[in-house]
């Protein structure tokens, strides 16, 4: 599995797998800075609602990631600038240049920047080409590479995921779209069997740098059949990395590691953060796959959790902070495999673990997580694993209903309440 | 989209229309002919305004009557064959084989007859667990791979090892694979008969049937986007073509215009299900059609057959950028595996009329005697020799040790994470406590 990305005086090592792409080794083409990897000092800028805080000097040591340049995404937009402030503000851009976009563009930039860098790299699913996906994210894309390299596929996800595994094992390096998640069970035979399974019993004869990714979670109303939380039924195959984006920042930058995997990847988006705004670095990036994200540092609880959830979970950070605790949160990222080496240092500091996720309850991502923890960190810990989730229901239609199946803000804040007695 | 393409199209031919662009490499961006609707009144004009209705996806007459479409033809799509059963040429008009292609494919047969029958037995003896043969088929498995080349790629069901013996996979590597040991290009991993290797362009067996289909239109894709002068092959069944992935795979290789062909091996069986029970159209060949794919039905036991139809396909799918099904009618003589006895659901005396009447090994033969280019000391030669060969490599692949414990372990990514790593520190310290409850011939 690739280790941290070091920038761009390292090969990528793309793997020959095959006798038909001897030539198509590239190397990228800009300078980049690998955030991640940086030991240097760097501005953070953090902001809240109503005041605007000075900058930051910060000493990043390996493991944490540079934070998100604004933490409340869901309850502000970012402002322009005032007088003085606005001067400072213009110095920092100049020293550390950024431009603000959504989530949805986002990951079109980092798709556009790898489909730039790597000829092999192809967009497939359904509604991906003119009309530029369902949820925008390859929207001008088709216009221009070309309708091959984005490719408009008929509805039949096992098989439009089989012809992706088919073109990455012959050297092509494809995205395959889910429109939604859910719709993704149905290429389950082709992700458990083939894609899974085929670099294993081929002897490693054949690698398959495939990326799966499309919306899932619950959204607003959707229904049951498009509120699938697939996660905790993937994360059992062997094979296959899987990644889950909650900003713009972590959404470009996993989208370009995911491309540049030799692994199979599943990223999972989420329906409603696709138009969360953020400030994101100019400069390229590539994010780690294996790493989880230290959204906010504290001293009493650790609180796990990833996607839309961290959002909720922030939301309540707010609260317990006026009541006085001081929560850990951080975002896993990366579901499989997790992140231990970073939950397990914030576990022997805090001793107390709280999940939040939007899995069922039964064989969700929380299950597997608190018996990872419990089996490597029970001597840390000072109280049970309390994992919030939801419940095991199909995700009903009705708003009242669907809003009380997703954990909320008030749950977090008294299950940690209750854990810190 | 659909709709304006088919307008432009059929305006360009009504009125000599060249269109106004240059073509475009694949690599470049482009896009279909026109994505503007033509405005239907002026279309109107040029047809007969009554007769004609204007949905999405082209003009249709239309007919005052109610006229279903019958599910059957009055006569079954023909079949195409070049030698009788006796061997000899029905017409002249064939792509002819050099004696030395049809020497090299007719010892190929053989090797593949010959070889089946033994590992067959070895699994009998208890030596290997599993085989699967492919007696009856053997035309259809070297005639095809001869009309290709080394660089098409080719997506096998599990009842097609004789493309890696044309293209040069030893006997010694078959056993290898078969016994699972560590010269096993699979490392063990995968169950006999499950061949794959990256040289020779040959991917990797899977069991899951029809899975492979989908995987060749993506392939020909690639190739496509690559310019190659290649296409990509996939053999299946007709239980295969029962698949939804068989069907979408059609569907796409035609809406993408991929060089790919589909080669349908009906040999009447899908383990005990008879095609009377796997479907209700002719075959599998009128499928076809229904997806925009050109289509051709063959006689699957004559080899020179196979040889043309491969390689015309193999033609048109590289030039024209187009798929191409063959339907190669033939006759599963062996048992579906050997968890099978057919003998439990069909007559054996059928089974033995195929096996000796129609076999599609010694039809060849005579083709090729009658050429003098064969004779019965070469073809004792041969067996015997093959026999001799293949009891060898039998031998040494029985004594090769296993796969070490590491490949457990290895290739599920490319470089093993931590959690796996562990679990392999685990298994090996387990194995040193308890060595006598383990295998010997693993090294740990």
């Amino acid at each position: 599995m690739a280790t941290l990305f070091q920038g761009v005086g390292a090969v990528t090592p793309f793997s020959a797998s095959s006798s038909l792409d001897s030539n198509k080794l590239l190397l990228p083409s800009r300078k980049s800075l690998s955030i991640s990897d940086s030991r240097g000092s760097i501005f953070v800028y953090r902001s809240d609602a109503l005041n605007l805080k000075a900058a930051t000097r910060l000493q990043l040591s390996p493991g944490h990631q540079k934070r998100s340049p604004s933490e409340d995404l869901l309850l502000h937009q970012s402002r322009g600038s005032f007088g003085a402030f606005g001067l400072y503000l213009h110095c920092l851009r100049i020293a550390y240049p950024w431009h603000e976009l959504l989530l949805f563009e986002a990951l079109r930039e980092g798709l556009e920047e790898e489909m730039e860098r790597d000829p092999r790299v192809c967009v497939m699913g359904e509604d991906v080409g003119h009309y530029g996906g369902s949820y925008k994210v390859t929207k001008g894309l088709a216009e221009k590479y070309g309708d091959l390299r984005v490719l408009d596929t008929p509805i039949a996800e096992n098989s439009f995921t089989g012809m992706g595994i088919g073109a990455a094992m012959t050297g092509l390096r494809p995205i395959v779209e889910g429109m939604n998640m859910g719709f993704l069970l149905l290429a389950f035979n082709q992700i458990s069997n083939n894609c899974g399974m085929l670099h294993y019993t081929s002897g490693g004869q054949f690698t398959i740098p495939i990326v799966i990714r499309g919306p899932g979670g619950v959204g607003r109303q959707l229904g049951a059949e498009h509120s699938q939380r697939l996660e905790s039924y993937f994360q059992s195959i062997p094979g296959i990395q899987m990644v889950a984006c909650s900003t713009p920042y972590n959404a470009k930058g996993l989208m370009k590691a995911a491309i540049r995997s030799e692994n199979p990847v599943i990223l999972f988006e989420h329906v409603l953060l696709y138009n969360l705004k953020e400030r994101i670095p100019d400069e390229e990036y590539v994010l780690s796959l294996e790493e989880a994200e230290m959204v906010r540092p504290g001293e009493h609880i650790t609180i796990l959790t990833y996607s839309r959830m961290r959002y909720h979970v922030m939301q309540a950070a707010k609260t317990l902070v006026n009541k006085g605790y001081d929560p850990e949160v951080i975002d896993i990222r990366s579901l499989k495999p997790f992140d231990l080496y970073t939950i397990g240092c914030s576990v022997k500091k805090t001793h107390r673990v709280l999940i939040v996720e939007e899995c069922m309850r039964t064989g969700g991502i929380g299950a597997s997580l608190t018996a990872a923890i419990t089996e490597n960190f029970h001597d840390y810990l000072d109280a049970p694993i309390v994992c919030l989730s939801s419940q095991d229901v199909p995700t009903p239609y009705a708003g009242t209903l669907e809003e009380w199946t997703v954990v909320q803000p008030a749950q977090i804040v008294s299950a940690v309440e209750q854990l810190c007695q | 989209m659909w709709i304006s393409k088919t307008i432009f199209n059929h305006f360009k031919s009504r009125l000599n229309f060249t269109p106004n662009y240059a073509p475009l490499s694949l690599l470049s961006p482009r896009r279909f002919a026109s994505t503007i609707a033509q405005n239907p009144s002026t279309f109107n004009s040029i047809h007969d305004a009554n007769q004609v209705i204007d949905f999405p996806g082209g003009t249709v007459k239309f007919i005052p009557e109610m006229r279903f479409i019958s599910e059957t033809s009055p006569k079954r799509i023909p079949c195409y064959r070049v030698l009788d059963d006796d061997g000899q040429p029905l017409a002249n008009n064939f792509v002819q084989v050099s004696e030395e292609v049809a020497v090299r494919m007719y010892s190929n047969m053989v090797t593949l007859q010959i070889m089946d029958t033994i590992f067959y037995e070895a699994q009998r003896q208890g030596r290997i667990s599993f085989y699967a043969t492919t007696i009856g088929e053997e035309a259809i498995n070297i005639a095809s791979a001869a009309a290709l080349t080394r660089e098409d790629v080719i997506f096998p069901q599990y009842r097609e090892p004789g493309p890696l013996l044309w293209r040069g996979f030893t006997l010694q590597e078959i056993a290898h694979q078969c016994f699972s040991n560590k010269y096993d290009n699979g490392k063990g991993r995968q169950m006999p008969i499950h061949y794959g290797s990256n040289k020779h362009n040959y991917f990797t067996v899977a069991s899951t049937v029809a899975t492979q289909v989908p995987h060749a239109v993506g392939a020909a894709y690639s190739l496509k986007m690559d310019k190659k002068d290649a296409c990509s092959i996939t053999y299946f069944g007709d239980g295969g073509s029962s698949e939804g992935d068989f069907h979408a795979a059609l569907n796409f290789a035609a809406v993408m215009e991929a060089p790919v062909i589909f080669l349908c091996r009906n040999n009447g069986w899908a383990i005990s299900t008879p095609t009377s029970d796997q479907f209700r159209s002719d075959g599998v060949v009128v499928k076809g059609q229904a997806y925009g794919v050109r289509s051709i039905r063959v006689d699957g036991n004559d080899a020179l057959a196979i040889y043309n139809a491969v390689q015309a396909a193999r033609e048109m799918a590289i030039s024209e950028e187009r798929p191409v099904l063959i339907e190669a009618l033939t006759y599963r003589v062996g048992h579906h595996s050997t968890s099978d006895d057919s003998t439990k659901y069909r007559p054996a005396n059928e089974i033995e009329w195929w096996r000796l009447a129609r076999d599609p090994v010694a039809r060849f033969r005579k083709w090729i005697e009658r050429n003098g280019w064969w004779n019965d000391m070469a073809e004792s030669e041969l067996r015997n020799s093959l026999r001799q060969q293949l009891l060898h490599s039998i031998q040494v692949a029985e004594n090769i040790e296993k796969p070490p414990i590491e490949d457990i372990f290895n290739d599920v990514y490319d470089v093993p994470p931590s959690n796996l790593r562990e679990q392999e520190q685990w298994v090996k310290d387990t194995i040193k406590k308890h060595p006598l409850d383990y295998p010997e011939n693993i090294s740990a």
